[in-house]
């Protein structure tokens, strides 16, 4: 049953329309609306707000500002993931970038709440703030924390100025990635209920226990008054992973009013408030022998953060893991500027910090005369070349291998701008994946009723990756159910308590637990049957046990499980299961864990117009052993067209005047749609990582986007000799290097 | 139908300021644009009084608590409303409730339901042209819209030869004619998988 194709469990609830989202409730009557008022500067105070018109607007019950709002708890720094963290909202007068909430207008009618918002009369005394990533960057500082309270900012291994300068063959480019935003097609939405002292919360989060912890730490009240609902999340790519302004507000609005209240952040102000990538300057330095073996690699990134509050994207941390060299160094900058706090958008660090390296690699690979695949081959490493500790189960070369032959790698241009086809210049291009595989504390407790069916808990989400689908899975396989006997409920902060979907951690965290549950509850079952003297099983010698079809055989005796369980167990039997922390399992001492990929692209450029349409993508991963094939390709080509979109489309623009985002919907900032992707795949190496978890698998949520932009870049380059090294690759960068017009 | 037989209620407008505390009396006797309108939502029909300003959109989802309709920008940009009104496809986020009085509408809710799914519906499960799911039902009604677009011989920016119907449904035709839904999760390629299976198992 695991890594089998089985369509989604989910499915048919989602395509028929029925699966709520956090909006989408009225369980306790019609909600009041929140309407959230951003402010218009980007640097400077409120000086007066007067809030008397929007109130008398008809249906309004409740205009907030930083006036009225009740005492908030401040952020605890000392907790290393910060969605755990307090959020406080609307708490004082001074704005730190444009967009900032500072009201939020409560009415009877989404209309009525839209018409008042712009009735909220507000005077600011702006101030004169710093939003030009370019012009500040000699301001760059090294943030003296550590990135996600673990990781250092900066190593080194070696000397890697003496091995750069003497290396033979050098290359020293700097690339530019610019902001991108996760921009989830659910908006970031919440509907609070209260109930007494209690508060029911529909939120769109990816993490119920962060959700749930950060709320109360805000209002200052007890996490067990909080009850957080989250069965459909419609997206999120990190910038769910900790609850927003439309949480706190709808909390402090419904318990003002006790009435439930919801708000939604409208599309233009998901932009400013949830789910920024830092813009990033990286210089990479590779110095390489004439065979292709590098010798030194430096990866020094220099990125965005807001003034006040400090967002490290681990931008080069993969690099310390990728290719072999006995030089090393990487760097993470910070430039303090007033716009949005960077926040973890997919593949945080590999998304943009790929870019970058395999982009180098690639320009590498030119100046050797080298083939691009075999350079990387040829950097393979024995062991991890900072930590010095042997990978595990690392297929880099396999995935690049078979992915070359697969795509017919061996009939590209080794030139560049060499192949024509009509009006278009045709290129391949193709770079690595790697991504650290990571775990976190998860419980998922499994449950047998008296009718033989499982249900499943935990707090867990399905954000789109399956979860539902392959916990019935590991549960089917686990207690010898067909999967229609499994029934999975997750995305409530009553159920056990997990580490939810991000960091690609949640089907392995999960799915490793109700293994366990599964274990614990068999061994229950087994104990019971054989103590039981009605049992077909009494007494015989539960080592041979095997479940199958919905019952327990010991050699030619057999029961079904209703019957152990009706007649010992009328309430059901349950038993619970546990993933430990990566610094409480020593293979995360003793091993280097990644799931690792190679991408493939040919693309077309228009001759005349620089026009770039993706022809096909392939990619070939490892990543342990597969939980479903159907929903895994999902999640892989989804990453893969990530990545199309970061190296050709996706960039937030800013004014310079106020730090808005000026393209700030999805009409200006492009996003891939249906005409630009053509054909992509992905395939999955069959695998087992028996270092990673007892099931073998590992994460692939995000290894699709690692790498897949420079693979699109490489091709680019390939199709027409222009290497642009500022993200993305639009029309107007290539066509100034393209020959001059056919006659 | 005018609009006079649909009982315009003007409300009369009459005012006492509120307070500027924070919780005030909501002030329901100002002018409200409010019409009694008739909708005929998966063949069914639906009274009720709407604020002149609701757009399609709210009105199935907040008013009639037809949720599986999606609301994604708001501003026509991304196809999660897509509805059917009078068989054709729209964006019910770019029209009001009271513009569509003698029209027939259908959304995902008048598809198919589980056990019973239409086999747009279906395709899309077998071929997982989802993650998240919250694009889907805009891009399962686009896509019943567009096979229609192609059984009535309209042709698109990707059809090659515009003058000799019938279009042959290739993927760049789909590609082209589903641009208007857009997937943050990018299912592509298993949306055109989905509409290629349903559109070779109809009859031609
Ligand atoms: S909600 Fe209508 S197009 Fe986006
Ligand atoms: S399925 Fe998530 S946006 Fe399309």
């Amino acid at each position: 049953m695991i890594g089998q194709a089985l369509d989604r469990v989910d499915g048919p609830a989602k395509v028929a329309g029925q699966a709520t989202y956090a909006y989408e409730h009225w369980d306790d009557g019609q909600p009041l609306y929140g309407f959230v008022v951003g402010a218009t500067i980007g640097t400077g105070r409120i000086t007066r707000i007067d809030t008397a018109r929007a109130e008398r607007s008809p249906g309004v019950h409740m205009v907030m500002t930083h006036h009225d709002t009740p005492a908030q708890g401040a952020p605890d720094l000392s907790i290393p993931f910060e969605y755990w963290r307090a959020f406080p909202v609307l708490s004082r007068a001074d704005v730190r970038h444009y967009g900032e909430p500072v009201a939020l207008v409560v009415a009877a009618t989404f209309e009525q709440a839209r018409a008042a918002a712009p009735l909220v009369d507000i005077e600011y005394a702006g101030e004169a703030g710093s939003y030009d990533f370019a012009a500040c960057r000699h301001q760059a500082y090294a943030p003296d924390s550590l990135i996600y309270g673990m990781i250092p900012t900066d190593t080194a291994v070696g000397d890697f100025d003496a091995g750069f300068d003497t290396a033979p063959v050098r290359i020293d480019e700097r690339y530019t990635t610019p902001y991108e935003f996760s921009q989830p097609m659910e908006p970031h939405a919440c509907l609070v209920e209260p109930h007494g002292e209690d508060l029911i919360v529909h939120v769109s989060s990816q993490i119920v226990d962060a959700a749930r912890a950060s709320i109360a730490s805000t209002l200052q009240i007890d996490p067990e008054r909080i009850h957080i609902v989250t069965p459909y999340v419609g997206g999120g790519f990190g910038s769910k992973l900790r609850i927003h302004h439309e949480t706190i507000l709808a909390a402090f609005a419904a318990r003002a009013l006790n009435r439930p209240v919801k708000v939604a952040l409208t599309r233009q102000q998901i932009f400013h408030l949830t789910g920024v990538r830092p813009t990033s300057s990286q210089r990479v330095r590779l110095g390489a022998e004439r065979d292709g073996r590098l010798v030194a690699i430096a990866h020094e990134v220099t990125m965005h953060t807001n003034r006040h509050e400090e967002y490290i994207e681990p931008t080069a941390t993969t690099t310390r893991s990728l290719y072999a060299a006995p030089h090393r160094l990487t760097r993470h900058r910070l430039v303090p500027l007033d716009l949005p706090r960077g926040e973890d958008v997919r593949a945080p660090g590999e998304a943009p910090g790929l870019l970058a390296v395999e982009s180098a690699m690639d320009e590498l690979a030119y100046a050797l005369e080298m083939d691009p695949v075999e350079l990387r081959i040829r950097n393979e490493p024995e062991l991890d070349p900072e930590r010095g500790v042997p990978f595990s189960d690392r297929h880099l070369v396999e995935c690049l291998r078979d992915g070359a032959r697969r795509f017919g790698w061996e009939s590209r241009p080794a030139q560049a701008a060499s192949l024509r086809e009509g009006r278009w210049m045709v290129g391949y291009g193709m770079a690595a994946a790697i991504r650290g595989h990571l775990q976190a504390p998860t419980k998922v407790a499994v449950r047998l009723q008296a009718d033989g069916t499982a249900v499943v808990r935990s707090d867990m989400t399905d954000i789109g990756t399956g979860t539902y689908t392959i916990l019935t899975q590991v549960a089917a396989d686990g207690l010898g159910l067909p999967p229609d006997r499994v029934r999975v409920e997750l995305g409530r902060s009553e159920f056990p308590v997990s580490m939810g979907s991000g960091g690609s951690w949640g089907a392995t965290n999960s799915c490793t637990a109700l293994h366990r549950a599964c274990e614990a509850l068999r061994e229950k079952l087994l104990a019971t049957a054989s103590n039981d003297a009605r049992s077909a099983l009494h007494g015989l010698d539960p080592a041979g046990a095997a479940f199958v079809d919905g019952g327990v055989r010991i050699g030619g005796a057999s029961e079904t499980l209703s019957e152990i369980v009706a007649r010992n167990h009328p309430d059901g039997v349950e038993a619970e299961g546990e993933t430990l922390a990566m610094t409480d399992d020593p293979n995360y001492q003793d091993y280097a864990l990644h799931s690792y990929g190679a991408h493939f692209a040919e693309v077309g450029v228009d001759a005349d117009t620089a026009e770039i349409r993706l022809r096909r993508m392939l990619g070939v991963f490892s990543v342990g052993r597969v939980l479903n094939a159907k929903t895994a390709r999902s999640q892989l080509i989804g990453g893969m067209i990530w990545g199309v979109g970061a190296a050709l489309e996706e960039e937030g623009a800013v004014d310079p005047r106020s730090g808005a985002f000026v393209n700030r919907d999805l009409a200006q900032y492009l996003v891939p749609v249906h005409a630009d992707i053509s054909e992509v795949d992905a395939v999955v190496l069959d695998g087992f990582d028996d270092k990673a978890n007892v099931l073998g698998a590992k994460g692939v949520g995000e290894l699709g986007i690692c790498g897949a932009g420079a693979a699109v870049a490489n091709a680019v380059f390939n199709a027409t000799g222009v290497r642009v090294r500022d993200f993305p690759i639009t029309l107007e960068k290539v066509l100034p290097g393209l020959p001059p017009m056919d006659d | 139908m005018s609009e006079a037989d649909a009982g315009t209620t003007w409300a009369a407008s009459s005012g006492v300021a509120g307070g500027t505390s924070t919780a005030v009396e909501p002030r329901r006797d100002e002018a409200l644009p409010v019409l009694a309108i008739t909708l005929n939502v998966n063949g069914r029909e639906r009274r009720l009084e709407v604020d002149t300003r609701t757009s399609l959109l709210d009105t199935l989802r907040e008013h009639l608590r037809l949720s599986g309709t999606k609301k994604g920008c708001d501003h026509g940009q991304c196809g999660a409303c897509t509805v059917l009104v009078n068989g054709r496809r729209i964006y019910s986020c770019l029209t009001l409730a009271v513009m569509h009085e003698d029209d027939e509408i259908v959304t995902i809710e008048g598809m198919g339901e589980p056990g019973d799914l239409h086999p747009v519906q279906a395709a899309f499960v077998e071929c997982d042209g989802f993650q998240c799911g919250y694009c889907t039902p805009g891009q399962i009604c686009s896509a019943v819209g567009m096979l229609a677009e192609m059984d009535a011989g309209w042709p698109s920016h990707a059809t090659a030869d515009v003058s000799s119907p019938p279009i042959a449904l290739s993927d760049e035709e789909i590609r082209e004619r589903m641009s208007g839904n857009i997937c943050r999760c990018a299912a592509y390629p298993n949306i055109v998988a989905a509409i290629r299976v349903v559109s070779e198992g109809r009859p031609g």
